[in-house]
């Protein structure tokens, strides 16, 4: 028997697969199992073909893999989508009786279970819990107790009143009556349940869980796939603690929306999809010089344009890092887990207040509709702490003001960072612009200023890079002489591969890197290494490119910054000055 | 600050670079005497300017302020109340960067009904482009990018405020000092969104909406015995279109601001230094 089972409910979009595969998967975890899901689905509400998978382990399990071993068929297609993963002693669990199913072909050596879903249900009281009676006969065929799905029966018909909730109940247990009476076959599976009790959350709710925990307050976003789900998690219970959720007109409004909320001193965030990222980038560089500490997150899903809208990939990590017109300071965050989902959006709400800078916060389609098991110490709330960097109050604003009595909110200090003062703070009145400007904050084009806040700003990234720590997660055999290397939600199947590598006589390194900007620096990683592999859902490779880049040392640097063009004497000096090493540095004016 | 706020306290120490005789120097003037008037201070005042020769209007105001990207100032201000309702926030923008750009915003921020103020600085031209069409010229109106003129309809600002259920309209004139700051007050007295678009003549490049063509046309509706609860006839000296209406178009004394039926009152700047004290509740719902 094998440790770990593959489970799985198909059939049409709007068939209720989710919710099915969700009371499962919640009875497992409920139940002591570690649980990972996953779906396949396509892109519409009704029709089409559509799945809930759920691989179950008592240990834990970071990644799907091939093989099903239950599989309940809402319909014929949903067996021929899955027959790569079905294997011989798999059993599948279908409703012989209904007309479109009457024809299913058990494949050879499979173990077919036609169970009258539809006239079992009607007799616990109603046609539509076909999908629970299937659950009732799944329970059988694993040996899993079936009082373990009460209690998620309970969470999710609860409120639709005790009767519905009872009737459920039987409904899965005429289910499976049926397979115990009518089948007198062993099956292979023997599900062992723990006593421990583990919380299932996916990486979207794990970011909006990450972003109550620390104190964001507004959250204004518009629907898209699969960023949604961070939206409706916060609706409702961001409230709870005085906040807002808001569904803007469009993304445009959505991130301009959060800018202002920030701008008055609420930690605000506002997430999406790559789209909606094309739409905010032209507010995204208004953010970075108006130095407005705001949380901005993608979870990619493929592109380019609306591309595969249920799809996976990691295909906007150069639209993080380099999108937006002119030079924007910035951080790019990428979380590697579900769990890392809360942590690191802890971490970026901190980031973008301590610098306030915009940070991007990226995850992707598989992390975002991944369900995983975790025990609740994980997210052990007395861990986060909130950090609002430099805010000054009605006492500390007097040392901010300039010798006429004006707040100096874009300050050019040592470390980049200026002082902040939330509107309605006596004399902290002050105007911001995305129009360069002074450190009062008013417009100007002179060259020497123009300097100072782009190296001020540049300044607060050099400041982080120094005071926090960009480190990154390693698994299997540091001493190997092949190093992989990968962001975002490939560090689960990752680790797990490293199993099968290792069987198979490879023994690899792994780092798993959550910071894209900025990031550890992984040269000595590398140097130690023979073969440097860097693993991504894109097809050019552009985290591989970023890596690459980072240990490259054969090009020297000539900038200009001011806001005039090269002049030819001048460029004759300084590149004159970079071959003697005399000043290596960029072409400055000094401010006076 | 105290009650004894003056007018020019509103005002910043930087010049406008505006071209003398614009319109947009009475625009102004109106502004910051209606934020005096109706007891606020440039600390608690937060104004938010669009693109444009209009959009300057930040910069010359000593206030809380932002000035933003083309056309999407008034989700910032929206952002602004939502997150400090105690803040009086006030956006301004051209006519370009209202009803062209940010022509879904308008219309979607007029629903919203949030209680703040947003003027909008209409010249019917892009000025700081230096004389395109904007969404409000007139059909014929020759400009660089349109020699026969747009060949199309102005957008009637006044009207696309009232199908999008606004519950304060009024036009203003900026050379009629007296008026303009006082329809601008009302405006920011009115609980909800107070709407005004403000003819603010652009004496460089528009040769037909000029100060003589407003002031020979403009109707004043304190004149005409109109009352602005009255929605029928607000709907329809509105779409008549064809008088140059100064006043209080439309005001509905029930309009209750969205952030006050949504029940937001707290200042969202103020959160504890860790995560809320029944945090573990959060966590406990995935059981
Ligand atoms: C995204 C974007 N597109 C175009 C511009 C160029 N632009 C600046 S102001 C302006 C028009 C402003 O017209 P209006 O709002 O009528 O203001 P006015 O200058 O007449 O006061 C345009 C198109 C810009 N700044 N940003
Ligand atoms: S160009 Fe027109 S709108 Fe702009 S400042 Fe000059 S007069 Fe005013």
């Amino acid at each position: 028997m094998p440790e770990d089972l593959n489970w799985a409910i198909g059939g049409e979009a709007g068939d209720g697969i989710d919710s099915t595969g969700k009371i499962f998967a919640q009875a497992l975890s409920r139940a002591g199992r570690h649980v990972f899901t996953s779906k396949d689905f396509a892109s519409r509400i009704r029709g089409g073909y559509t799945a809930y998978k759920v691989r179950t382990s008592v240990d834990r399990v970071e990644s799907v893999v091939d093989r099903l071993d239950i599989l309940i068929a809402l319909t014929e297609r949903t067996i021929d989508e899955n027959m790569d993963e079905l294997h011989e002693g798999s059993v599948i669990i279908y409703d012989g009786e209904r007309s479109t199913m009457q024809d299913v072909e058990v494949p050879d050596g499979m173990i077919g279970l036609s169970v009258p879903l539809q006239r079992l249900a009607e007799d616990a009281g109603g046609a539509i819990m076909a999908n629970v009676v299937a659950l009732g006969a799944a329970c059988e065929v694993a040996q899993f107790p079936i009082e373990n799905l009460d209690e998620s029966l309970n969470k999710r018909f609860g409120d639709k009143g005790e009767a519905i909730v009872e009737n459920n109940k039987e409904a899965a247990r005429l289910g499976q009556q049926h397979v115990q009476e009518e089948y007198d076959h062993d099956f292979d599976y023997d599900i062992e349940t723990t006593d421990e009790d583990y919380v299932l959350l996916n990486g979207d709710e794990a970011i909006g869980m990450g972003a109550i925990a620390a104190g964001c307050r507004f959250y204004s976003g518009y629907p898209i796939t699969p960023a949604t789900d961070v939206m409706e998690y916060m609706t409702g219970r961001v409230e709870q603690y005085g906040g807002k959720v808001v569904q803007a007109e469009d993304e445009l409004s959505a991130i301009n929306m959060a800018l202002g909320a920030a701008r008055a001193g609420a930690r605000a965030m506002t997430a999406t999809s790559g789209p909606g990222i094309d739409l905010m980038t032209e507010t995204f560089g208004l953010v970075a010089t108006t130095e407005t500490p705001l949380v901005i997150c993608d979870v990619m899903r493929s592109g380019p344009s609306t591309g595969m809208p249920t799809k996976q990939e990691q295909g906007d990590l150069n639209m993080t890092l380099y999108g937006g017109h002119g030079e924007i300071p910035r951080f790019v965050v990428a979380p590697t887990s579900v769990s890392e989902c809360f942590w690191k959006t802890v971490e970026a709400f901190n980031y973008a207040e301590k610098y306030q800078t915009p940070v991007y916060l990226v995850s992707d389609l598989a992390l975002a509709v991944t369900e995983q098991t975790f025990p609740p110490e994980v997210f052990d709330m007395d861990e986060v702490e909130i950090d609002r960097g430099k805010v000054v109050d009605e006492d500390e604003v007097d040392s901010w003001l300039d010798e006429r009595g004006r707040f100096q909110a874009h300050f050019p200090s040592a470390d980049g960072v200026s002082p902040r003062a939330f509107p309605g703070t006596t004399d902290g009145a002050h105007m911001t612009t995305g129009l360069e400007h002074d450190e009062l904050g008013r417009r100007t084009e002179e060259e020497a200023v123009r300097l100072e806040q782009v190296e001020k700003r540049q300044r607060k990234v050099e400041t982080a890079k120094e005071q926090e720590e960009w480190d990154y997660r390693e698994f299997g055999d540091s001493e190997a002489d092949t190093l992989v290397i990968s962001w975002g939600s490939n560090e689960g199947a990752m680790r797990e591969a490293l199993g099968f590598l290792e069987e198979r006589g490879h023994d690899v390194r792994f780092i798993s890197v959550p910071y894209i900007f900025p990031r550890p620096d992984l040269s000595a990683e590398i140097e130690a290494a023979d073969d440097v592999i860097v693993v991504e859902c894109n097809a050019t490779g552009q985290f591989a490119d970023v890596i690459e880049h980072d240990v490259l040392e054969r090009v020297q640097r000539v900038n200009k910054y001011n806001g005039v063009r090269f002049k030819a004497d001048e460029l004759a000096t300084e590149i004159e000055n970079t071959l003697t090493g005399a000043d290596a540095g960029a072409t400055e004016v000094e401010a006076e | 600050m105290s009650s004894d706020v003056r007018f020019t306290d509103f005002k910043s120490d930087k010049q406008p670079t505006w071209c003398p005789g614009c319109g947009d120097f009475g625009t102004m003037n109106g502004m910051m005497k209606a934020l005096a008037e109706t007891g606020n201070d440039p600390d608690n005042t937060f104004v938010v300017a669009g693109i444009g020769c209009s959009g300057k209007i930040g910069t010359y105001m000593h206030s809380y302020a932002l000035h933003g990207v083309h056309g999407r100032a008034l989700p910032v201000g929206i952002g602004v109340k939502l997150a400090n309702p105690n803040l009086e926030v006030m956006v301004a923008g051209g006519d370009g960067d209202g009803y062209s750009i940010g022509a879904g915003h308008f219309v979607h921020a007029v629903r919203r009904n949030v209680d703040m103020s947003y003027v909008v600085m209409d010249n019917r031209i892009y000025g700081l482009t230096k004389g395109q069409a904007s969404p409000t010229s007139r059909q014929d109106f020759e400009t660089s990018t349109t020699p026969e003129g747009p060949q199309m309809p102005p957008v009637n600002p006044l009207a696309l405020a009232l199908a999008s259920g606004a519950t304060f309209i009024a036009q203003s004139f900026s050379s009629d000092a007296q008026r303009h700051a006082e329809i601008i007050q009302k405006a920011v007295e009115h609980d909800g969104f107070g709407f005004v678009n403000t003819y603010s003549p652009c004496v460089t490049f528009n040769d037909v909406d000029t100060y003589d063509y407003f002031r020979d046309s403009i109707v004043d509706l304190d004149e005409e015995d109109h009352d602005p609860h009255d929605r029928e006839a607000a709907k329809q000296k509105i779409l008549e279109g064809d008088k140059e209406y100064m006043g209080v178009i439309y005001q509905d004394d029930d309009s209750v601001p969205w952030e006050k039926r949504e029940g937001i009152d707290q200042d969202m700047s103020d959160i504890p230094d860790g995560a809320p004290e029944d945090a573990m509740d959060l966590v406990r719902e995935f059981y």
